[in-house]
């Protein structure tokens, strides 16, 4: 192969030029002292920044490529749209909020704490307005969460589209959370009003132009739901719906109303249009299915992945991944390398939260020989992921969201990965 | 640890008191004559083995107080665990309330309690036709949604697509897919138009309401639409949705012990990946198509992969990226540009410039600088624009900046739903790039 196009090509996979540098040497192999050592380097002689040089600290520059993108041409308009979380570059499970992925209906907005104002009305005992700060007076708890669009991987429904897994599976982050649960809120406008609860819901409406807006049965409601304040301890940013947004554990981000101002216990759901002309499944005869709320058990290996290839070689190769279930705790992650006929029980990294992405480990020694990687997730309910096929087969190809396939990458000889679909 | 101190300090004193005991019974056989030194010395030896066992014992107490507060000390720590597991517990359950917040008041109710329900509870009073809702339709939802419904760029389509829900690509419009009526009108109501939400009353809302409908041939242009009528509206999908069968249609077949070995006889690569996606360093993605095929790429058994292709079976398009990469800017005026360009990102959904530019849910914007306001053949302007068309105002860099800051500010009433650009360097930036075409 020609040496010129070789570093093009895997700085067009990474999308970072510093890939371009040597990556040849090993560990064992030096063959003349490492200037890097023997040299006194200027970070070893002079001074560093001084305290307060950042006030609020962002990544080093060599992490720039770290960020969250959007691909254009998915939606109309960028404020009408979503971006992906580069999973392909985060470790661990939490997601730092600055690069955790954005959907918004009309653009992120900017609200003062002291401007915010949440409303309980309906079938309460006496409807309430409670200030920012009424909240923060409120029993709170925290609880590590993922929040999944709905149509995170919903490209791929059609077969291998995007080739990177912030595309195919970056609708995600995980984060922890700080609110109050939402039944104390119902609890102090009560509800006494609704009489049985079994079949009364709560519709949830957000403050921004889009009035974003999904109903909740009130089982739900009352059982693990969330009006959050805080994320990984800092304030929500403004794209996740500063200064409070909803937490809807387990299930699609879309119920997660940012900026939310209006929770109204009813009889009947509102049948709004999030959750009838968007985020609802049309299945192979033209039926849709409504109300899927719950985020079935998914996986993916991050690493290697397209935008992540192997640069090291034959020898000790950690793969890593991801692993989430709407229904609860992560319980086990097999890997195959020959895309399905043989599976090994990965490592978790350490046990799962209950709704919370959860890290995987199969830490193997690569022959250098291509792989057809997948992982394969089981939740506490004895579900198994399934594959692309086992779906389609009861679902057919249009149904835009849910779509918790396998994920399959081919794996070359030279490391580089590609989002391949396999029989 | 801090404790050792105390406990060793009693320890020493009593050695101390020991050995000056000793001490002394030797001083008083100072001089005397051997046998008399003999008989201290055995007599201080004998003395100090009783001091040392007294000592002995003493310490012996010592230990055991240690190790008694050591196991005090390990079953507290112990018993901690247990302890600190009791302490977690979910925020308290209250009987009754706190009294945080205060009563909502009749007219803060009715300015936030506006959604409609299925039945057409919650609608107001009011009433609009299709007539009506054609002009307000063109002036008011056009941009993006087509004079007809049929949707402008990625913008929703709103009409037709009857019978397509189970075609190979589905068209879901409110006349084919929408189940509820109330939707419509609850959504336009309180979300549209884009950029301009809220700002429908609700007779105009029933009137582009009834439009919808009239374009998706449901009603003759002299229905009224009304609180009384939207209600009972029954819209042709409302038997298409089940509520979410997971658990049978799935859950039990997907539950069983997964195969660990021999799953398949053989996989092979049925599909490769149809972009590539470049990941620019300055953000954003940009795709490319992938030339690659399934073949020559290696099938696999349980032995592995049948064989280790040759390195041309990789994902293609790296020329074309490796051509953009070397697209350097040259000078200051031409890195201004290229700023504009991705400023002008944001401009793209609904704006076209270059060569070959033609009109979207915006004018096309070739030629712009000098141009006159409003003056694009064939473009449906809102009245501000033609009004600045009538007055002959032009578009220079300054008015572009002004406009391109506020543009709801400078123009009010204008369509286009862009809420601004905050930065002096992007305005610099866009009106540069925008000058850059001036055909």
């Amino acid at each position: 192969m020609d040496e010129m196009h070789k570093p093009s090509r895997r700085a067009f996979l990474r999308g970072s030029a510093a890939v371009a540098a040597g990556t040849v040497a090993g560990a064992a192999s030096a063959q003349s002292a490492d200037p890097l050592i023997t040299d006194v380097q200027d970070w070893a002689s002079i001074t560093g920044a001084g305290v307060d040089e950042t006030p609020y600290g962002m990544p080093i520059e060599y992490e720039s490529h770290v960020v969250r993108r959007n691909v254009e041409w998915l939606t109309a308009s960028p404020i009408s749209s979503i971006n992906f979380t580069p999973i392909h570059a985060l470790e661990g499970t939490i997601t730092p909020q600055g690069c955790a992925f954005e959907r918004h209906h009309s653009g992120a907005i900017e609200m003062k704490k002291d401007d915010y104002r949440l409303m309980i009305n309906g079938l309460v005992d006496k409807p309430l307005v409670f200030t920012y700060a009424d909240l923060e007076r409120f029993p709170r708890e925290n609880h590590v969460y993922f929040c999944e669009c709905a149509a995170n991987t919903g490209m791929e429904w059609a077969g291998a589209q995007l080739n990177g897994v912030q595309f195919t599976h970056g609708m995600i982050h995980n984060m922890e959370y700080t609110g109050v649960p939402l039944r104390a809120l119902l609890n102090e406008a009560g509800l006494g009003a609704a009489g049985d609860l079994r079949d009364k819901w709560v519709y949830v409406e957000g403050a921004d132009a889009s009035s974003n807006g999904r109903s909740i049965p009130m089982e739900k409601a009352l059982d693990d739901v969330l009006v959050a304040f805080k994320a990984n301890g800092e304030a929500l940013r403004m794209e996740h719906g500063y200064p409070v947004r909803l937490v809807v554990p387990g299930w699609e981000g879309n119920m997660w109303v940012k900026w939310i101002r209006r929770i109204e216990v009813s009889d009947t759901p509102t049948e709004s249009r999030e959750e009838t002309s968007k985020y609802t499944d049309v299945l192979e005869d033209g039926i849709a299915r409504k109300w899927t709320w719950v985020m079935d058990a998914k996986s993916v290996i991050t690493s290697p992945s397209p935008q992540m290839p192997i640069e090291h070689g034959k020898g000790p190769l950690v793969i890593s991944g991801l692993a989430w279930s709407g229904h609860g705790q992560i319980t086990r992650v097999d890997v195959s390398k020959d895309g399905g006929i043989t599976w090994e029980t990965a490592r978790l990294g350490k046990q799962g939260d209950t709704k919370a992405l959860t890290r995987f480990y199969h830490d193997i020694n690569w022959d250098g020989a291509p792989m057809l990687l997948q992982a394969r997730a089981m939740d506490e309910t004895g579900y198994v992921q399934p594959t692309k096929e086992q779906l389609r087969d009861v679902r057919g190809e249009n149904s835009v969201y849910h779509n918790n396939c396998i994920q399959t990458w081919y794996v070359n000889a030279e490391g580089i990965a590609e989002n391949v679909e396999v029989s | 640890m801090s404790k050792s101190p105390n406990i060793l300090l009693p320890a020493l004193g009593v050695t101390g008191i020991v050995l000056g005991g000793a001490y002394g019974t030797m001083t008083r056989g100072y001089k005397a004559d051997e046998a008399e030194i003999a008989r201290a010395h055995a007599q201080a030896a004998q003395a100090q083995l009783v001091e040392q066992r007294a000592m002995a014992s003493d310490l012996k107490t010592q230990i055991a107080m240690v190790q008694d507060t050591a196991k005090a000390k390990i079953a507290e720590l112990e018993a901690r665990p247990a302890a600190s597991a009791s302490l977690t517990a979910p925020a308290p359950e209250r009987e009754g309330a706190f009294g945080l917040g205060r009563e909502a008041l009749v007219e803060e109710l009715a300015a936030w309690d506006v959604d409609v329900l299925p039945d057409g509870r919650g609608l107001p009073i009011g009433t609009g036709n299709a007539l009506d809702g054609e002009e307000l339709f063109a002036d008011r939802c056009a941009a993006c949604h087509g004079d007809f419904a049929e949707g402008v760029d990625n913008w929703p389509v709103l009409a037709g697509g009857f019978n397509t829900l189970a075609d190979e690509d589905p068209v879901k419009t409110v006349g084919s897919y929408w189940p509820h009526l109330s939707t419509v009108y609850d959504y336009v109501y309180r979300s549209m138009p884009f950029g301009e939400a809220g700002t429908l009353s609700p007779d105009e809302t029933y009137a582009i309401v009834a439009y919808i409908l009239y374009s998706n041939d449901l009603i003759d242009d002299e229905f009224e639409l009304s609180n009384k009528t939207l209600g009972s509206f029954e819209m042709p999908n409302k038997d298409g949705f089940v509520i979410d069968d997971r658990p049978e249609a799935e859950y039990a077949a997907w539950s069983a012990e997964p195969c660990m070995s021999n799953c398949k006889d053989e996989v092979t690569v049925t599909m490769r990946s149809v972009f590539l996606v470049n990941t620019p360093e300055d953000g954003g993605s940009e795709s490319v198509i992938n030339d690659a095929t399934p073949e020559g790429l290696p099938s696999f058994t349980a032995a592995g992969a049948s064989f280790i292709p040759e390195a041309e079976a990789q994902p293609k398009a790296a020329e074309e990226v490796a051509a953009v990469a070397a697209e350097e800017p040259v000078n200051e005026a031409a890195e201004l540009i290229a700023a504009g360009d991705k400023v002008f990102k944001k401009c793209k959904a609904c704006h076209a410039v270059g060569a070959g530019a033609k009109n979207k849910s915006g004018p096309q914007l070739n030629a712009l600088m000098g141009r006159k306001m409003g003056s694009i053949e064939g473009f449906k302007y809102s009245k501000v624009f033609k009004a600045a068309a009538e007055k002959g105002r032009t578009w220079d860099a300054t008015s572009l900046s002004e406009f391109l800051a506020k543009p709801k500010a400078y123009m009010k009433g204008t369509k286009m739903s862009f809420s601004g650009l905050k930065k002096d360097s992007d305005l610099e930036a866009i009106s540069a790039y925008l000058a850059s075409f001036s055909e």
